[in-house]
């Protein structure tokens, strides 16, 4: 009961972690980059992205999972994390473009000319060629990178801040999540918004400065970022959750007012891990989008967040190897459906083809895991850790279902 | 004796029916106090008051030696002034340890962040088993709290309220569901409590209230019927009216 290091209390992290180790190598060996080809650049990307969202699960997990506020807001922070790496990402490389194109003008172009140039280029498709304000930092690595954890955190602990502090919780506070979300779609598909509406960002696994390295290594690299930044995350969340906080934070989901009457500000601890997931969100997003190469509006459309919740829930609510699990096999399942590569059944009279059938089977099992499996893919681990809940029988002796049952008494 | 908590001239009405009428109350700093009341009579809304769950429409609340004003606290802030709170039903967190419940109510620095960097250290580790000690809840430490009977529940709470270690105990029916050795041992804990500290106990039974030994407040539709000691009480003829009297 006393002090503990992370790594006894929590025998899962390391086999997580271990778990995590193996599949990258195991990908890096295999990948084009190394020469044997067997898994292409293209799926080596897809795994990174599955990395992301994996991080993104474990940051649902935490805010829904064990705080127990199911919050369909989380993937506007994830992309608004894409937006604000795309948007450096997009500068530079159009940067380099311009130079080169100019370099062989008679006369040397000026700064201005060039900024001009990017201008042009990146804001033509929508007939435009300023700059707006909220590129301004976009010629900074450094000042993007602080954005993408910046602009997320902020808008979370504001809106977390108002939402929170008038007691909004459960069903409401999950619209009030999914309205924001909506919000911002919608304004970011303005073209006036400044991120190029409904065309989005794009041409983001372009590296600047780096046009003669293969994407076959790019991927790699991501893909080893996508690993490092989930080990970093899984091991975060395990360290938040196994204390006291943990503890407080489980109490504030089953019974939020007894908690209150403990003495803890209910509002504060919902405030700071509704933060501190939507910067995981973000960081997970400026991921996620240089692998996809392009984000638009549509990224951020309320069903995303939907899916995030659908994910965890399969894998395993309050568990964050439930939430990876989840994440990980619902998104591959699922690009493996919509990918077109899963023989269609013919039926004589009709079709089944899984591109459009898929969603009735996700849907469905999401239906059934609920009703009849809470604990998702996750519980299953239960089986053979022991975990399992006291088999209660015979009839109550008490006043009410907490008490003891007649075989227990006899024990 | 100097006052703890000063409640004079509380009202509160729920869509026009006032559950508590001009209400005035006070109570020392090492004091027991039965309140006792028909059903309807206001004890549950006045612990409300005082714990910060609703909000009185007129009257003063005033707490401790610097006379502060509970009615504009937060739940939250009055626990932390040193209002302890059991509830009727045992409400415990049932997924977690009877540790980890114990745990949670120590009296510590309550912050997210001295929280979240908060990792255990052996004086707290004592003081939870010299807790789950007195109320013989030694055995189950690391079992869930869920798996608890229910009277092993009503005590694990009395431990998290003295965890707390607050300065007033409000202590809803504590001995509901108990059996008459377990009411014994409650008996002497409330009244071992209220040596150092003030201590309200709302209860029904007047059997356990006549062993509590203390003086006795009379609610009836929100406000004081009588008050003084128990034979005091139930000798008045309003007392006697209000009880049988319907």
């Amino acid at each position: 009961m006393t002090r503990q290091p992370l790594f006894a209390k929590n025998p899962s992290l390391l086999i997580f972690l271990a778990c995590l180790a193996l599949f990258t190598l195991l990908v890096t060996v295999f990948s084009e980059a190394m020469g044997t080809g067997l898994i292409s650049t293209s799926f080596v990307k897809t795994l990174g992205k599955t990395l992301c969202l994996c991080l993104i699960a474990i940051a649902m997990d935490l805010v829904w999972g064990y705080a127990g506020i199911l919050s369909l807001g989380h993937f506007a922070f994830f992309g608004l994390g894409g937006y604000m790496i795309g948007m450096w990402l997009m500068y530079a490389r159009t940067r380099d473009i311009v130079v080169t194109s100019m370099a062989n003008a008679e006369i040397p172009p000026t700064n201005a000319e060039v900024i001009d140039g990017i201008g042009n280029q990146i804001f033509g498709v929508v007939g435009s060629s300023d700059f707006p304000l909220v590129w301004a930092f976009a010629h900074s690595l450094t000042l993007q990178l602080i954005l993408v954890v910046a602009v997320p955190g902020i808008l979370a602990l504001i809106f977390g801040w108002l939402a929170f502090r008038s007691r909004v919780t459960g069903v409401y506070l999950s619209i009030l999540t999914q309205a924001m979300t909506l919000a911002l779609a919608l304004y970011l598909f303005q073209n006036d918004s400044g991120l190029r509406g409904n065309n989005g960002l794009s041409g983001l696994q372009n590296l600047p400065g780096a046009d003669h390295i293969p994407q076959a290594t790019i991927s790699l690299w991501f893909l080893w970022a996508s690993a490092l930044a989930l080990a970093l995350g899984y091991g975060f969340a395990t360290w938040v959750v196994s204390g006291k906080f943990g503890s407080v934070l489980r109490g504030i989901r089953d019974d939020e007012a007894r908690v209150r009457f403990l003495g803890y500000s209910v509002e504060g601890y919902k405030l700071f891990i509704f933060t501190v997931t939507a910067i995981i969100a973000a960081i997970a997003g400026a991921l996620y989008y240089p692998q996809a190469g392009i984000i638009n509006p549509a990224e951020i459309a309320p069903i995303a967040s939907i899916y995030l919740a659908v994910w965890v829930a399969i894998g395993g609510r309050g568990r964050l190897y439930g939430a990876v699990i989840g994440a990980a096999l619902v998104s591959l399942v699922s690009t493996w459906f919509t990918g077109g590569q899963v023989p269609s059944i013919p039926l004589g009279f009709y079709t089944i083809d899984w591109v459009d059938w898929w969603q009735v089977v996700l849907g469905l099992s999401f239906v059934l895991i609920t009703l009849f499996a809470p604990k998702g893919i996750g519980g299953l681990f239960d089986l053979f850790t022991g975990r399992t809940p006291p088999n209660r029988h015979g009839k109550d002796l008490g006043p009410d279902s907490g008490a003891l049952q007649e075989q227990e008494a006899d024990a | 004796m100097k006052t703890l908590l000063e409640v004079s001239g509380v009202s509160v009405s729920f869509d026009g029916f006032k559950a508590i009428n001009n209400l005035s109350f006070q109570i020392g700093k090492a004091e027991m106090r039965a309140i006792i009341g028909p059903n309807g009579a206001g004890k549950t809304t006045f612990m409300d008051i005082i714990t910060g769950k609703t909000r009185a429409d007129e009257g003063r609340v005033l707490w401790g030696d610097k006379s502060v004003s509970l009615l504009k606290m937060s739940e939250a802030q009055i626990a932390r002034a040193g209002v302890g709170r059991k509830f009727q039903r045992p409400t415990v967190f049932e997924d977690q340890s009877v540790f980890a419940n114990l745990a949670m109510a120590l009296k510590k620095d309550r912050s997210p962040f001295s929280v979240l960097f908060y990792r255990g250290n052996t004086a707290d580790t004592e003081k939870v088993e010299a807790l789950a000690a007195e109320i013989g809840l030694t055995d189950q430490l690391s079992r869930k709290s869920g798996e608890l009977s229910h009277g092993q529940k009503q005590w694990l709470e009395i431990g998290m309220l003295l965890a707390q270690d607050p300065q007033l105990l409000l202590v809803d029916e504590p001995a509901a569901g108990m059996t008459p050795e377990e009411r014994e041992h409650t008996t002497s804990i409330l009244v071992e409590a209220a040596k150092t500290r003030a201590v309200v106990v709302v209860e029904h039974d007047m059997e356990f209230v006549r062993r509590l030994n203390c003086k006795v407040t009379v609610l009836h539709e929100g406000s004081v019927l009588a008050e003084g000691s128990l034979d005091h009480v139930t000798s008045n003829q309003d007392v006697i009216d209000v009880y049988l009297g319907r």
